[in-house]
């Protein structure tokens, strides 16, 4: 964002909010943190990050534009500007993701006034973790299919099921959960909950990735209880209310908060310095052309996924208002993907070498990122499925269902 | 300097943009172009084919003043910049029109570089509509700006062949790039006169024309201060691969629709074939392609205009996604067409056609990548 187009109270805000954030810059972790929020395992990463979270929140950086029974700032036309500085300060990002990404646009777009109240604040502090509750064993891009029942007995459900992927899981304090009401009805059976994770009927078990890190589980619903006012939307509506989720998973939503992350520019900027300094047969590998041009095609990608959310706000320009957001996930984790997995070409043997290696580049960053990035392509939608949403929602083909 | 959030694609720009859009719309470009090309099609026995535009559609054009866009107010233009030529380039690949405009544009921008009077008496014969092109190639087709086989005289005669020559037979004067003892300079030429021969190309692309331009002594109007041509040509190129690429967006925002339309009528296994997947995400792949060279255009057009230091990076980043855009639209247009997407009577052959020689204009992506590299 250009300095002009904002107003004095905005230039303001974001002076502040770059000069917070150089002043309280936490110092390091004495154990590096993992790379995304997702894999936080080690309780001492968890009130390293909660305190970091809250520090944030409490400065105006988090839901600076909510009002203050929400446990908002009040402020207007300020949180992206907060989020750009968050996401340029590299500080440690947000451990509460899925609260900040998708319990809050979820309860602000569909939940009513008491869960606002109730459960917002605590999001934004990072007191409460939260997680998702979607996928299954036998749900995943299909995730309609989903079998974990609910069924209502008084003022309460009854949740008997299992919920797999859940990242964050054995921290969070609630999830968001989707479970079938109706199991004659595909997509009008579903109805949505906020379901207390600390109760006798769930268990959460760790799931090791491919990376050998566990930062998500399986988690067991047996004869869980949900109190009926902890339901999101009508009977039956969860389908729907899921999808506001999604789309906010899908980077097309309102962003309330940043995970702060490394950005591609900045991953873009180290795979070139990567190459630059990385000797093979007697010279950098950036002086070889054919590694030279594929990074530089990288190099064109990153810029375009920059200019094209500049062009995504420019209604005369952007060819439909969810055209470019909607190719966000999809493009985002396929470039991360593509750039690590030339980091590794560029590293040739040396790549081998992963974490706690004494001779690893970066101390295995490239090999355990390159893994990572599938995290990125496959979670929240794999990009098969993104591609489907696009060419059924963007270009109106007919849909695969 | 730093470019406005909107890239400097104001109000103004969006009318030009829309006006010019449906102008185009109402010519029929690929009707009208259609008579031009029939018999011509047997590669061995096929009559030649001969230069084509539609002259009328020209003269209106003219009035309109889409031809004056970026010629400066002094020498009678209307004053806007890459911008707002980079709207209309976008508009021509779209409709893949035949005619002298592209020429036009591009002319526009290497005299507005070239800072003599005589560059500007040629722009004000622009203004009027007379036809310029540029004859800047040697037979290599290299991308040097000293790259000419022509040279000139102590007399300023010119003499020599320029390759590659776009749209020659639409062009009343070229802008030739030739070599002296000074270095390159950019001359005028006219070409009624007899030391000038027309040799035409035959060549692939049905929507343009191309010739190999023989000088024999031609009497010719330097217009560069001496030994400048080179960096006249290099302060024009961003402007000249930006435009380039807008053309190919506009073509290739085109084959992504008429694509996607033809994947939700045409029927195979009882259902349209755009509910298969492996039709589906070729066309979804396309749309991010064009959408990423889009996006460049309209940076690079902006940083040419509002940030001028930065428009050969933008430029690079443009022709270079642009050109692979537009090989990956132009093969997935016709292979999700099937066997009539192959056809002469096809519309997305012609529409082919034009991406893949645009894509070797003014540059392609291992080429510019080349250049960005030298920046990073």
């Amino acid at each position: 964002m250009s300095e002009k187009q904002l107003t004095q109270s905005q230039q303001e805000f974001r002076e502040y909010c770059a000069r917070w954030l150089e002043e309280n810059k936490p110092e390091p972790h004495p154990i590096p943190l993992p790379q995304a929020a997702y894999e936080v395992t080690d309780p001492s990463h968890l009130t390293y990050l909660q305190d970091w979270q809250a520090k944030c929140w409490e400065a105006g950086l988090i839901a600076s534009d909510l009002p203050k029974r929400y446990g908002g700032h009040d402020m207007t036309d300020c949180q992206a500007i907060a989020s750009a500085e968050v996401r340029k300060a590299g500080v440690p990002y947000f451990i509460n993701w899925i609260g900040l990404g998708m319990a809050v646009p979820t309860l602000l777009e569909c939940g009513n006034e008491a869960q606002r109240e109730r459960f917002l604040p605590p999001i934004f502090s990072g007191e409460d973790i939260w997680c998702q509750g979607f996928s299954e064993p036998g749900a995943g891009s299909d995730l309609a299919s989903l079998q974990t029942s609910a069924v209502k007995e008084g003022d309460h459900w009854v949740i008997n099921g299992s919920k797999v992927w859940t990242s964050l899981g054995h921290f969070a304090k609630y999830m968001l959960l989707l479970a079938r009401n109706d199991k004659t009805d595909k997509y009008g059976g579903i109805t949505y909950f906020l379901a207390d994770m600390d109760q006798p009927g769930v268990s959460v078990k760790p799931i090791h990735k491919m990376t050998g890190e566990s930062g998500f589980n399986e988690v067991f619903l047996d004869n869980a209880i949900v109190e009926d006012h902890l339901r999101v939307g009508n009977v039956g509506d969860g389908w729907k209310v899921a999808m506001a989720t999604l789309t906010s998973e899908r980077g097309a939503g309102v962003g309330v908060g940043a995970v702060a992350s490394e950005s591609p520019t900045l991953v873009m900027a180290q795979v070139i310095e990567l190459a630059k300094t990385t000797r093979r047969n007697g010279r950098p590998v950036w002086d070889d052309p054919v590694w030279r041009d594929r990074l530089v095609k990288m190099y064109e990608r990153t810029e375009a996924a920059v200019q094209n959310s500049r062009r995504a706000r420019l209604k005369a320009l952007n060819g439909g208002a969810m055209r470019i957001p909607l190719q966000g996930k999809v493009v985002g984790s396929e470039i991360s993907q593509e750039l690590h997995h030339i980091a590794l070409g560029i590293l040739g043997l040396k790549s081998s070498l992963y974490v706690r290696d004494a001779h690893a580049a970066d101390d295995g960053k490239w090999p355990l990122g390159y893994m990572n990035s599938y995290t990125g392509t496959i979670s929240g939608g794999s990009s098969e499925i993104q591609r489907n949403i696009l060419g059924e929602r963007v270009l109106g083909l007919p849909k695969t269902k | 300097m730093s470019q406005p959030k909107d890239f400097g694609f104001d109000e103004d720009v969006q009318m030009l943009k829309e006006s010019f859009g449906r102008f185009l719309e109402e010519q029929q470009t690929i009707e009208a172009l259609r008579p031009s090309i029939k018999g011509t099609e047997d590669p061995i026995h096929g009559a030649d084919r001969p230069a084509f535009y539609d002259e009328k559609a020209w003269q209106q054009c003219v009035e309109l003043g889409m031809h004056a866009v970026s010629i400066p107010e002094e020498q009678g233009g209307i004053g806007m910049g890459l911008v707002a030529a980079v709207a209309i380039s976008e508009e021509i690949g779209r409709h893949a029109w035949a005619s002298p405009l592209s020429n036009t544009l591009q002319s526009t921008f290497v005299l507005i570089h070239c800072e003599s009077d005589a560059a500007k008496a040629l722009l004000a014969q622009m203004a009027e509509g007379h036809r310029v092109g540029l004859a800047l190639n040697g037979e290599e087709g290299s991308l040097a700006p000293d790259g000419t086989d022509v040279t000139a005289s102590e007399d300023g005669r010119l003499t020599g062949t320029s390759w590659y020559v776009q749209d020659a037979m639409k062009a009343e004067t070229l802008i030739v790039s030739a070599r002296s003892e000074s270095g390159t300079d950019l001359y005028a030429v006219t070409l009624s006169q007899p030391e000038v021969a027309i040799h035409r190309d035959r060549i692939v692309d049905l929507t343009r024309d191309q010739a190999h331009v023989e000088l024999s002594a031609a009497t010719a109007v330097r217009l560069t201060e001496k030994g400048s041509g080179a960096s006249s040509l290099l302060a024009s190129a961003p402007a000249l691969a930006t435009l380039v690429a807008a053309d190919m967006a506009g073509a290739g925002e085109w084959q992504l629709q008429t694509t996607a339309e033809y994947a939700k009528v045409r029927q195979q296994f009882d259902r349209p074939i755009g509910f298969f997947q492996a039709v589906k995400h070729p066309i979804v792949d396309m749309m991010i392609c064009v959408d990423e060279a889009r996006s460049l255009v309209y940076n690079a057009a902006a940083a040419y205009d509002f940030d001028r230091d930065d428009a050969p990076r933008c430029a690079h980043l443009a022709k270079s996604s642009a050109s692979d855009m537009g090989a990956f639209s132009a093969q997935n247009s016709t292979q999700l067409h099937g066997g009539i997407g192959f056809t002469w009577e096809a519309d997305v052959q012609i529409y082919h056609k034009r991406q893949m020689h645009s894509q070797f204009l003014f540059g392609d992506g291992t080429w510019h990548r080349e250049q960005l590299a030298a920046l990073l």
